[in-house]
C-alpha cells in the first residue's frame, strides 16, 4: 500500500527523537494525504507534540525519513515555509499592536497572502480590527493565532489545540472555517484534545501513546469495528443494571420489553463516541505497558477496547 | 530575494518602532531616562556654579548633555534590544516568527532599525533641550558635527549589535531586565556618564577602556565640550582614532556573537 510520493502533504518513516536517552518518539510511520484533514491524538506527553515540531522545521529528529510538501523540514528554506502556516499553542505577544496591524504585517510576509479584511472576518473579528491584541478576551486572542496562521494561503496547515479557550459558538464558527479552507484543499493537521472536534472535522486519526501510534484510521473506522459496537443499558424490576454489546440494539431493546412486560427502567442505547474509542486504546496501551513492566516477557492480556469509557458516559442518576 | 529582504526589514521597522513607542516601560527606561537624568544632574549641582580648567568654564548642564547622548546610544542599544529580545525569545514571539518565511536577516534589519529610528529622535530632542531649555552653547564647527555623526552612527549600531548579543545571556523573559540594567548601571557610572571621567581613579578608567560606552562618552565630549578640556582626558587627548577603533572591534566581535548565538527557538540536543 506505497502510494507514490507525490500524492502524500506529509510522509514519515522511521521517525525517532531521543532526549537524553528517553524517546519521546520511537518508531512512526504516516503517510498524509493532500488535501485531508488528520486529527493526530494522544494523550499529553505521548510525542504528538515532538513529532509535530519535527514536522513544522522547529526540532531536528534523531532517525528516520521526513518529507514535508517535498522537503525535509530540518532543512526547510524559506520558500517552503512560505507554503505552510502553523498554530502554535502559545502564540507569543503581539499585543502592543491591533488585529489589522498585525494581520497586515504578517501577510507582508508570504508572497501570495489572503486579503486582510477577508481573513479577518472569516476568524470574526470584524468588530476587534482596529483594537489591540491585549485587549482582546483569550478566545479572541486565539482567534488571531489562527489568523495568522491561514494569512500565507497555506497548502498545508498546522492547528495545535486551536479551540483552547473558545465558547460554544466560536468553536462552531471555527469548524466552519477548516471546512471552507478544507473545501479549497488546503491539507490540514490537527492535534487537539476535543475528540467531538476530531470527529467533526477530521478524516482520518491516528492515535499516538509513548512515542508510537496505536493506531490509524478513517476517523468513523479507527480503534476497530468491535470498539464501536453500540451497548444497550438498563435496570430490571429489582433496579439492578444491565449492560449488552450488541449489532442489533433495536431487537435487544424489543427483546427487553417483551421480557419486563412493560418499560425498562433508565434504558438507553449508547454508539461509542470517537472519545469513548480513543480512551479505549490509550487506556489498553497502558495496560498492555503495566503489564510488560510487571512481568516482563509474558504475554499481554487484550481487554475490550471501549468498556470502561462506556461507564465513564453513564449519566448521574 | 534580497529586495524581499527589504521589503520585509521595512515592515519590521514599522512594527517594531510602534511596539517601541507603546510600551510604558520602554518608552520610561529607555527613551526618556536620559532626559530625566540630565534634569537630575543639571538642578542637583546648579549650585556648584561653572566646572572646568580655567578658561573653558561650562555650567554643570552644559557637561552632562554630551554624557546624556552616550547614555542614550546604549540605553537605545544595549539596554533595549538585550531585553526585548530575550522576551521575544521567552515569549514564543520568536517561535512564530521562525514558523513564517520572514528572513533572520530582515528581523534584525527591524531591531536596527528601530534602534536609529529611537536613537535619532532621542538624540535630537536631548540637544535641542538642552540647547533650548537649559541654555548650553552649541558647537559651530561643521567638523565636529561631522564628528558627532559618525560617534553616533558607529556607537548606536555597535550598541545594537552588543544588544542582540546580549539578549541570548538572561535565562528567561522574566530575568531578563535584572541581568542587563545591572551591566548598563554599572558601565554608566565607571565610564563618565554619571560621574565626570577625569574625577575617576586610574585603575577604573582602564578597566572602563575595556568597554565601549567610556569610547562614545568620549567621542561626544570631543563634540560638545570647549577645547582645553581634553587636558582631563587619557593622555590629554581627545584621542578619536582610539574611540574608531574600539567601536569597530566591539561591532566585529558583538556581531560574531550575534551570528552564533541566535536562534528562532532553543535547539535541543
Amino acid at each position: 500500500m506505497e502510494t507514490p510520493r507525490t500524492d502524500d502533504a506529509v510522509r514519515i518513516r522511521g521517525l525517532r527523537k531521543v532526549y537524553g536517552g528517553v524517546a519521546a518518539v520511537d518508531g512512526i510511520d504516516l503517510d498524509i494525504h493532500h488535501g485531508e484533514t488528520f486529527a493526530l491524538l494522544g494523550p499529553n506527553g505521548a510525542g504528538k507534540s515532538t513529532t509535530v515540531e519535527i514536522l513544522e522545521g522547529y526540532r531536528s529528529r534523531t532517525a528516520g525519513e521526513v518529507d514535508v510538501l517535498g522537503v525535509d523540514p530540518a532543512h526547510g528554506g524559506l520558500a517552503w515555509k512560505s507554503r505552510i502556516g502553523i498554530v502554535l499553542q502559545t502564540g507569543g505577544d503581539t499585543g502592543l499592536l491591533t488585529v489589522r496591524e498585525v494581520l497586515h504585517h504578517f501577510a507582508g510576509l508570504y508572497p501570495n497572502p489572503r486579503p486582510v479584511d477577508e481573513v479577518i472576518a472569516a476568524v470574526g473579528l470584524e468588530a476587534k480590527a482596529g483594537t489591540r491584541v491585549a485587549k482582546l478576551s483569550g478566545g479572541q486572542q486565539r482567534r488571531v493565532d489562527v489568523a495568522l496562521g491561514i494569512v500565507g494561503r497555506p497548502e498545508l496547515l498546522f492547528l495545535d489545540e486551536p479551540t483552547t479557550g473558545f465558547d460554544p459558538e466560536a468553536r462552531q464558527q471555527f469548524w466552519e472555517l477548516i471546512r471552507s479552507l478544507k473545501a479549497e484543499g488546503t491539507t490540514i493537521l490537527l492535534t487537539t484534545h476535543y475528540l467531538d472536534e476530531a470527529a467533526q472535522l477530521a478524516d482520518r486519526a491516528g492515535v499516538i501513546a509513548a512515542g508510537r501510534l496505536l493506531d490509524v484510521g478513517g476517523i468513523t473506522e479507527i480503534g476497530g469495528a468491535e470498539a464501536r459496537v453500540p451497548v444497550v443499558r438498563w435496570s430490571d424490576a429489582e433496579g439492578r443494571p444491565h449492560e449488552v454489546r450488541t449489532h442489533e440494539p433495536g431487537r435487544v431493546v424489543a427483546s427487553i420489553v417483551d421480557a419486563l412486560g412493560g418499560e425498562p427502567r433508565n434504558l438507553e442505547v449508547i454508539r461509542p463516541t470517537l472519545e469513548d474509542v480513543y480512551l479505549g486504546l490509550v487506556r489498553s496501551a497502558e495496560r498492555d505497558a503495566a503489564a510488560h513492566a510487571a512481568a516482563d516477557g509474558s504475554t499481554p492480556t487484550t481487554i475490550p477496547a471501549a468498556q470502561p469509557a462506556v461507564d465513564a458516559e453513564e449519566p448521574a442518576a | 530575494m534580497s529586495t524581499n529582504v527589504m521589503t520585509q526589514g521595512g515592515s519590521r521597522i514599522g512594527v517594531e518602532t510602534r511596539m517601541y513607542f507603546r510600551a510604558p516601560d520602554t518608552l520610561f527606561f529607555t527613551f526618556l531616562f536620559p532626559f530625566v537624568m540630565l534634569a537630575i544632574f543639571s538642578a542637583a549641582f546648579s549650585a556648584s556654579g561653572e566646572v572646568g580648567p580655567p578658561g573653558s568654564e561650562i555650567t554643570v548642564a552644559a557637561l552632562y548633555l554630551p554624557a546624556m547622548l552616550a547614555s542614550g546610544i546604549f540605553l537605545s542599544g544595549v539596554q533595549n534590544l538585550a531585553i526585548d529580545i530575550a522576551l521575544e525569545k521567552s515569549n514564543g514571539t520568536l517561535k512564530r516568527l521562525g514558523g513564517t518565511p520572514l528572513s533572520p536577516v530582515a528581523y534584525f534589519l527591524g531591531k536596527i532599525g528601530q534602534v536609529f529610528v529611537t536613537g535619532t529622535l532621542q538624540a535630537a530632542l536631548l540637544i535641542l533641550a538642552g540647547w533650548l531649555v537649559l541654555g548650553i552653547a552649541l558647537p559651530t564647527e561643521p567638523e565636529k558635527w561631522l564628528t558627532f555623526a559618525w560617534v553616533f552612527v558607529l556607537g548606536l549600531t555597535t550598541c545594537a549589535l552588543i544588544g542582540i548579543a546580549l539578549s541570548a545571556l538572561p535565562r528567561s523573559g522574566k530575568s531578563a531586565a535584572a541581568v542587563v540594567i545591572p551591566i548598563g548601571l554599572i558601565l554608566q557610572f565607571i565610564s563618565g556618564v554619571y560621574l565626570q571621567w577625569n574625577m575617576l581613579p586610574d585603575w577604573l578608567q582602564n578597566i572602563a577602556s575595556i568597554f565601549p560606552l567610556k569610547w562614545i562618552a568620549q567621542g561626544m565630549r570631543s563634540v560638545f565640550l570647549p577645547d582645553g578640556w581634553e587636558a582631563l582626558e587619557q593622555n590629554e587627548s581627545w584621542n578619536l582614532p582610539g574611540v574608531a577603533i574600539a567601536l569597530v572591534v566591539w561591532l566585529v566581535i558583538s556581531l560574531v556573537l550575534s551570528r552564533l548565538t541566535f536562534r528562532w527557538i532553543r535547539r535541543d540536543a
